[in-house]
């Protein structure tokens, strides 16, 4: 498959008080046509930062790009100018946001925030962007269209209002859709509703999805690949089936074993995981989990580690534990 | 990908640790609120600069007219319409008063007036303001509802409607004020303590047990000081403007009082020939509603850092 | 701390949920059946009866936050409230704190209705009963440092004789939820999420409660945070003999941490079961669908599931359906849902729920 988009050694900062926090450090990987990917992690893992950094929605100052290339069909994102941007946003990648409640323009109808991108990026006549708009919001499960076009976002609840977004996202039929959070702030119920929803249209339009979540449970059944982020980095990539059923990075592990689960028998403890992220003001000289992990070594403490090949499916773990001199000495020290 | 062994990777680096590696710990000493206020404050050169130049401003008002060699109101004829000079140093007007020490004289009444507005807000507006916001009801209803009515009525008009039983003076300035001037502040507080009363630590206390007073004193009133003394700090300089702007009119300070405003208004006749008697009231107006500005911006920024882009 | 407060055996370990005998109030026929399902140890600590909460909504309207809610809570117990957002779980737990006053009903704590309570009975309740909030970041005065928020519940009720008891509590306090007692001079804005959420916990314990009401301890913190918090809440408990009244929206938390678990769906109880009775065997449609709509982190768990997506939102709680809220949602409404408000009973024993069909 061809890959549409590639981040290549991605560091963003933001300038603070007291420095320079490093929200994002060295992150790579790269999403192919009709696939949906799924990153994942905890706040401060910098998986929002790079979703808004691919859209170039990062303000700046406070924050800039210090090294990296985002190639999105060929063309490298950092480069365009504002106004190259503007016809990449909306038009060949949509974005939905975290909070239905304020990504869309209370002022404004839903029609006109729909047909807005319509006109403006494919010159579309006002009555096409209307029929078009009637069939975006059939399409993502809004009852009555005809009446739901010419109202305002406070009558949409919080569940209607992110298939509003949805359907602005789509409705350039973009390559690329970025979902951020899409349904942190939705009820589980109504959160099921979206996620089958979005589900359906990339079966149906083919079109790739970067989901960014810190629910795992979301990811198991929505993506096929899967990028655990943490301090800023990239810790393990593959597929949802190598993630879940043979993680092969202390956090991701972690982090399932954190959970609790529903078929779990009553009384047994969790187990959490030790301590708290990474202060990105002043991040780790070694691994960035290294502080919270339960098989760190000696090397963890002062060398960053690689993301080192694991297994035969293509999944990645930047962890020590797979460089062939530890599994030597795991060996030796097996024997004795 | 580096070939790490070139790293110096030995194997002994990949034992596994008998000890935890130390977590980060909590960084940089601990500081009261109030102090990295103040530290962020002091942290903004523009913010400074107002206070400094306020700061010499108040010293001047104070010592101005009494190391002058002349008073501010003697009229000497011999000497009308001087030029900055050794003997006048800030020249004198079209009546032979001293500049300089009617300068420093208006520069009384302005910060006179500024503190009084600031005192006004304080007691009338945060007493209101906190009323409304914490009984909250009808009683905010009904009391919203009269200080809209007083915003409603036009400030000139007050005044003016004060002059016809009052004397024109500062005092009628500051009685004109204080009919309208708090109503902002009250707005405000009533807007922080009402969004205030709903948060979770403020529930926390109640849940414990606080008293009505605990609740005030320690919970409420603290944490609204930021954006009261954010509005002070822009009522002052709207205050001594409007001051100014009465006396400019005729309607406040009268002759031979020193007023920046009646200062103006009497150098306006002839400023093309003698420019430095409006040139030094003028510019201390703005210079003074610019050092308020820029404090209380830099001090909203002190309080809240987020606001600031 | 000493668990001077502990006036039973540990209880954790034998809640005791599966208590058979249960027994309706009488003198009780019509739609809105009035029961009482008990459950914990043979003594409640908390009885809720009929609790309702009302808010006036302007125009003449009533927001039903909560709507004739009755359950009790044993002590030594944890019982979680779960719903989705505007369920009212959270009015309920106010409301039962007292927090806010009832519209109608009574709760009790020890067998003493609370909203009855003034002057020093009420200051003494404000001892006994704690609450631990949703967002640690809200919860915590900014202008406090930590020893002065968590001696709060002792400064108010003077439980702290001179500063150097005081201070030697709050070192304690912070030291049994897992913070440093050097931290005592610092004030919240340095701490993390979890943290914050832990001195929130220790300020809850600072007076010795036997109730904690826990209204979304975890629902702002991160994954691997929330884990920390839970084995704190659950240790503290088992060491000190808490009772534990746990309002969440995360199902598989509330499963985890509770002995039984309430579900609520717009103001009303839906269903009550012991924990794992709930989730095996759910009765209540809207209780089989929040469960399966719960992602379970497993994709051939995903892969099989037959997920329940509910059509539509949820109503308006000013305006709720007639008879079963839960009819506009439902997949296998009648007729009679509409015409009937279905009676809360017990189905099955210990296990009720308020469906015409279960």
């Amino acid at each position: 498959m061809d890959s549409i988009l590639r981040v290549e050694d991605l560091h963003i900062s933001f300038r603070a008080r007291g420095g320079e926090v490093q929200a994002v450090r060295g992150v790579d990987f790269e999403v192919r046509k009709g696939e949906a990917i799924a990153i994942v992690g905890e706040s401060g893992s910098g998986k929002s930062v790079t979703a808004q950094s691919i859209m170039r929605l990062l303000p700046s100052p406070p924050s800039f790009v210090k090294q990296g290339s985002i190639t999105f069909m060929g063309r490298n994102l950092l480069e365009l100018s504002e106004r190259e941007m503007e016809s990449v946003r909306g038009k060949e990648i949509g974005m939905i946001f975290q909070d239905p409640m304020t990504s869309l323009n209370p002022t404004l109808t839903i029609g006109h925030q729909i047909t807005e991108g319509l006109i403006k990026h494919q010159g579309a006549s006002r009555q096409a962007a209307r029929a078009r708009a009637l069939e975006l919001l059939k399409l993502v499960g809004i009852p009555n269209p005809e009446d739901r076009f010419s109202q305002y976002p406070h009558s949409f609840s919080g569940g209607m209002r992110q298939r509003a977004m949805i359907a602005i996202a789509l409705s350039c039929n973009p390559a690329l859709l970025i979902a951020d959070e899409p349904t942190t702030a939705l009820d589980v119920t109504i959160q099921a509703q979206i996620m089958r929803l979005m589900k359906d249209l990339q079966e149906r339009f083919g079109t790739s999805i970067i989901l960014i979540t810190h629910d795992l449970g979301v990811v198991a059944d929505f993506c096929d690949r899967v990028i655990v982020m943490y301090g800023g980095q990239v810790v393990e990539t593959g597929t949802k089936w190598d993630i879940f059923r043979s993680p092969q990075h202390p956090y991701t592990r972690g982090l399932l074993r954190s959970m609790p689960r529903l078929d779990q028998p009553k009384g047994e403890p969790l187990v959490p995981i030790v301590g708290t992220p990474p202060d990105l003001l002043v991040p780790p000289q070694g691994c960035a989990f290294c502080a919270r992990c339960d098989e760190a070594m000696g090397v963890c403490v002062d060398h960053d580690p690689e993301l080192l090949p694991v297994g035969q499916s293509g999944q990645t773990a930047k962890c020590w534990l797979h460089h062939p001199l530890a599994k030597e000495v795991r060996h030796e020290t097996a024997k004795r | 990908m580096k070939d790490t062994r070139a790293n110096g990777l030995t194997k002994e680096m990949f034992r596994k640790l008998s000890f935890r590696p130390p977590a980060e710990t909590l960084a940089g000493e601990s500081v009261p609120v109030w102090r990295d206020v103040l530290r962020r404050l002091a942290s903004s050169k523009l913010a400074m600069s107002g206070v400094v130049f306020l700061v010499l401003l108040a010293i001047m008002a104070i010592v101005g007219p009494l190391v002058s060699p002349h008073d501010y109101y003697t009229n000497n004829l011999d000497h009308t319409n001087e030029p900055p000079s050794s003997e006048y140093w800030f020249g004198t007007d079209s009546l032979g008063r001293d500049l300089f020490s009617r300068i420093w004289m208006g520069a009384r009444i302005s910060l006179t007036v500024g503190l009084a507005a600031a005192m006004i807000d304080l007691v009338i507006g945060i007493v209101y303001g906190g009323i409304m916001g914490y009984v909250g009801g009808r009683t905010d209803e009904a009391m919203n509802k009269i200080s809209e009515i007083l915003y409603s009525i036009p400030y000139l008009l007050v005044v003016i409607l004060l002059l016809v039983v009052l004397e024109p003076s500062m005092w009628t300035i500051i009685l004109a004020l204080s009919v309208t001037g708090w109503i902002n502040m009250s707005w405000i507080v009533r807007g922080q303590i009402m969004q205030l009363k709903n948060q979770e630590y403020v529930l926390a206390a109640r849940s414990m047990g606080a008293g009505g007073a605990r609740m005030l004193f320690k919970h409420l009133i603290p944490n609204t000081l930021g954006p009261i003394i954010v509005t002070l700090t822009l009522t002052v300089p709207s205050a001594i403007f409007s001051e100014a702007f009465l006396s400019f009119l005729g309607l406040g300070v009268q002759s031979p009082a020193a007023s920046w405003g009646t200062m103006i208004n009497d150098s306006l006749t002839s400023f093309t020939l003698y420019p430095w008697q409006m040139a030094f009231p003028a510019v201390l107006i703005s210079l003074t509603m610019l050092a308020f500005n820029v404090f209380g911006d830099g001090l909203r920024d002190a309080f809240d850092p987020k606001l600031k882009k | 701390m000493k668990p001077q407060n502990v006036n039973s055996k540990p209880t954790a370990q034998s809640p005791g949920p599966s208590r058979k005998s249960i027994v309706p109030l009488s003198g009780q026929s019509s739609g809105q059946s009035h029961v009482r399902p008990i459950g914990g140890g043979a003594t409640p600590l908390l009885e809720v009866e009929r609790l309702s909460k009302f808010f006036s909504v302007g125009g003449g309207q009533t927001l039903k936050a909560v709507n004739d809610l009755s359950l009790t809570v044993g002590k030594g117990e944890t019982l979680g409230i779960v719903g989705e957002s505007g369920c009212g779980k959270s009015t309920a737990g106010r409301t039962i704190m007292r927090l806010y006053e009832p519209t109608s009903g009574a709760t009790r704590f020890e067998g003493r209705n609370i909203y009855d309570m003034k002057g020093t009975e009420l200051k003494r309740l404000r001892r006994e009963m704690a609450m631990i909030f949703q967002d640690p970041y809200a919860s915590l005065n900014p202008r406090f440092s930590i020893a002065d928020i968590i001696a709060e519940p002792l400064d108010i009720h003077h439980l702290a004789g001179s500063g150097k008891e005081r201070r030697r509590k709050v070192e304690e306090l912070l030291e049994r939820v897992g913070l440093r007692s050097e931290h005592a001079s610092r004030y919240p804005h340095e701490f993390s999420g979890g943290q914050r959420q832990r001195i929130g916990i220790a300020r809850a314990l600072a007076a010795d409660p036997k109730l904690i009401v826990c209204d979304e301890p975890i629902s702002a913190l991160d994954v691997s945070i929330q884990a920390q918090v839970v084995n704190l809440l659950q240790e503290l408990q088992r060491s000190l003999g808490l009772t534990y009244l746990f309002i969440a929206h995360d199902l598989s938390m509330v499963k985890h941490i509770s002995d039984r678990v309430a579900v609520m769906y717009l103001g009303k109880l839906v269903e009550l079961a012991e924990s794992s009775e709930l989730y095996a065997n759910p009765k209540h449609p809207y209780t089989q669908a929040l469960l399966s709509a719960i992602p379970v982190p497993d994709p051939q768990v995903e892969a099989q599931k037959e997920r329940i997506v509910l059509s539509g939102d949820l109503p308006s709680p000013v305006n709720p359906p007639s008879g079963c809220p839960f009819r506009t949602r439902c997949p296998y409404a009648t007729e009679k849902c509409a015409a009937e408000v279905p009676a809360f009973r017990e189905v099955s024993p210990a296990h009720w729920a308020s469906c015409h069909y279960a």
